[in-house]
């Protein structure tokens, strides 16, 4: 063990060689609630973002119509709530509110994993709602005009659009989840910062853990950037099509060496 | 007289109290091609898309073989699919390949399998002369071929009727011939079309009718002979004056 004259490296040597595994764990536990939180928080923002963008008349039903309107009402509210309010903040009220007004007592990752998600969809919520909204209306109405219900060509046709414009939002949250993370401390739980706390307390040498630690968060969502940035150059296809005689479009061959249907 | 496929009475919209359509009457009978002309802002898209109930009519009715579209329980989605509707703009399905366009409505709403929805797909891209662009996103297309691929998009619903929205006027003006080609084409296998336009050499040859709006009224409907060569009304022959100088 280092002593007193010993200098900064030999301590980071130290701490690398004794608290690496911890860290990393610590890291893993980031990486695990950041990508699980970003993956269920994007599926509430799907779910919100659709109720949110979806027409309601008052022609179709007045129950429907009210039903929703109440619906959007209690969703606005979760989203206004969420964006106006630190995730820090968010944690101990959940955390310590389940505790005491439920008398639940949510086991940290848990709640960690709740926090991150519930957070993150509302901020995916509105985010969804812009890339439904982005979509050309013309779309749609393509889609109704051959007949598919409004669900049938959400699903089909506008969301795949939505959803490939508001990647780099997505994977924006995703990265800025990993750094957010750190805000689950304060309920214990044991994600990259916690661990970094407790290793340099029993020490008192944050600055050299926490240099360490900085460079784990720096791998982990630079790494992760330039991932993304990969997969959506990998969506976005290839520029080029190639031109076929009919006769050499394989599945279509096949299902034609089949004996089409016709028109009838 | 054939029968009438779709009949029009005494149509109305409103947007708020912008009155667009007053008082439309027609009646469109199997076989037809029609050709609806007027100048910019008389309602012509307003009526077409009131036809599939993009736009809810504020007044009237629109008869299907005699039933009422707007009445409860109707088939709208079926409906929707024998009348099919081509719009200026395209509008193809930007994520999918030509091929798919052509598809997916097949299996969503006539429920038929893919490979059955795909050989009638090529069959009809082969007919608008797209077959060997299958495989294209939209983005890869010209205008003229995205319009054709979406005239088989609307013809593998196996419709009974399309109505045409300006099908010609986004095109550069090299690509109008390859589309309205293939409108000739249908006009002449019998299939029932409507379409608005601002090709009068397509309303004079190809169509059985024109109808000319203004102002939201129906002014004018006729064989393209009288409408063209002696109108009755003073506002068609002020508007086609002005069109035919241009
Ligand atoms: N959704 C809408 N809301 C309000 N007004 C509208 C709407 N759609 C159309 N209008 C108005 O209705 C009138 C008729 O429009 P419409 O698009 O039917 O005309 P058009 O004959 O098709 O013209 P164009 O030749 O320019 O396409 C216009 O004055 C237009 O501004
Ligand atoms: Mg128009």
């Amino acid at each position: 063990m280092p002593n007193a004259q010993s200098g900064f490296f030999e301590w980071v040597f130290f701490f690398v060689k004794t608290y690496g595994p911890m860290l990393l764990k610590g890291a893993g536990t980031t990486l695990l609630i950041a990508l699980t939180g970003t993956i269920v928080g994007f599926i509430i923002g799907l779910a919100v973002g659709y109720l949110r963008a979806m027409p309601c008349e008052k022609e179709n039903g007045a129950a429907r119509y009210w039903l929703m309107k109440a619906a959007r009402g209690l969703l606005g509210v979760y989203i206004e709530i969420f964006r106006s309010t630190p995730m820090i903040v968010q944690a101990m009220v959940i955390f310590y509110g389940m505790a005491s007004v439920f008398h639940i007592n949510l086991p940290h990752l848990l709640a960690g994993f709740i926090i991150v998600s519930i957070n993150t969809g509302a901020y995916l919520s509105e985010i969804v709602r812009g890339g439904i909204q982005s979509v050309d209306p013309g779309q749609m109405e393509a889609g109704m005009a051959i007949g598919m219900t409004y669900g049938q060509t959400m699903l089909s046709v506008v969301l795949p659009q939505a959803i490939r414009n508001i990647l780099p939002a997505l994977g924006n949250e995703f990265v800025v989840n990993i750094k957010d993370t750190s805000v689950l401390n304060v309920i214990s739980v044991s994600e990259l910062f916690f661990v970094s706390k407790s290793a340099a307390g029993t020490y008192l040498k944050y600055f050299e853990v926490f240099f360490i630690t900085s460079v784990i968060y720096f791998v982990m969502t630079f790494t992760c950037t330039r991932i993304l940035r990969w997969v959506e150059k990998k969506m976005d296809g290839p520029k080029n099509y190639d031109i076929h005689g009919s006769q050499t479009v394989p599945d279509v061959e096949l299902i034609q060496a089949k004996g089409g249907a016709s028109n009838g | 007289m054939a029968e009438n496929v779709l009949q029009v009475r005494h149509l109305g919209k409103s947007f708020g109290d912008h009155e667009v359509l007053r008082d439309v009457d027609f009646a469109v009978s199997k076989g037809e091609v029609i050709s609806i002309i007027g100048s910019s802002g008389s309602g012509k898209s307003t009526l077409l898309r009131c036809m599939n109930l993009l736009e809810k009519p504020s007044g009237g009715e629109v008869l299907f073989h005699g039933e009422n579209i707007q009445k409860p329980g109707f088939d709208l989605q079926t409906y929707r699919a024998r009348v099919g509707m081509v719009f200026q703009s395209f509008n193809l399905f930007a994520n999918m390949t030509a091929l798919d366009n052509c598809v997916v409505g097949q299996m969503k709403v006539l429920k038929r399998s893919r490979v059955q929805a795909q050989n009638i797909a090529m069959a009809f891209l082969e007919k608008v002369g797209m077959s060997a662009y299958v495989r294209a996103k939209p983005r890869q297309l010209s205008g003229g071929q995205k319009q054709r691929v979406a005239i088989a998009r609307a013809l593998a619903m196996n419709p009974e009727v399309l109505l045409f929205d300006e099908p010609t006027s986004a095109l550069d003006p090299e690509m109008v011939g390859e589309v309205l080609a293939v409108m000739k084409d249908l006009a002449s296998t019998g299939l029932t079309m409507l379409v608005v336009t601002h090709e009068m050499g397509f309303a004079r040859d190809v169509s059985d009718r024109v109808v000319f709006m203004d102002g939201g009224v129906i002014v004018e409907s006729d064989v393209p002979e009288v409408v063209f060569t002696q109108p009755k009304h003073p506002r068609t022959r002020e508007f086609l004056a002005r069109i035919l100088n241009e």
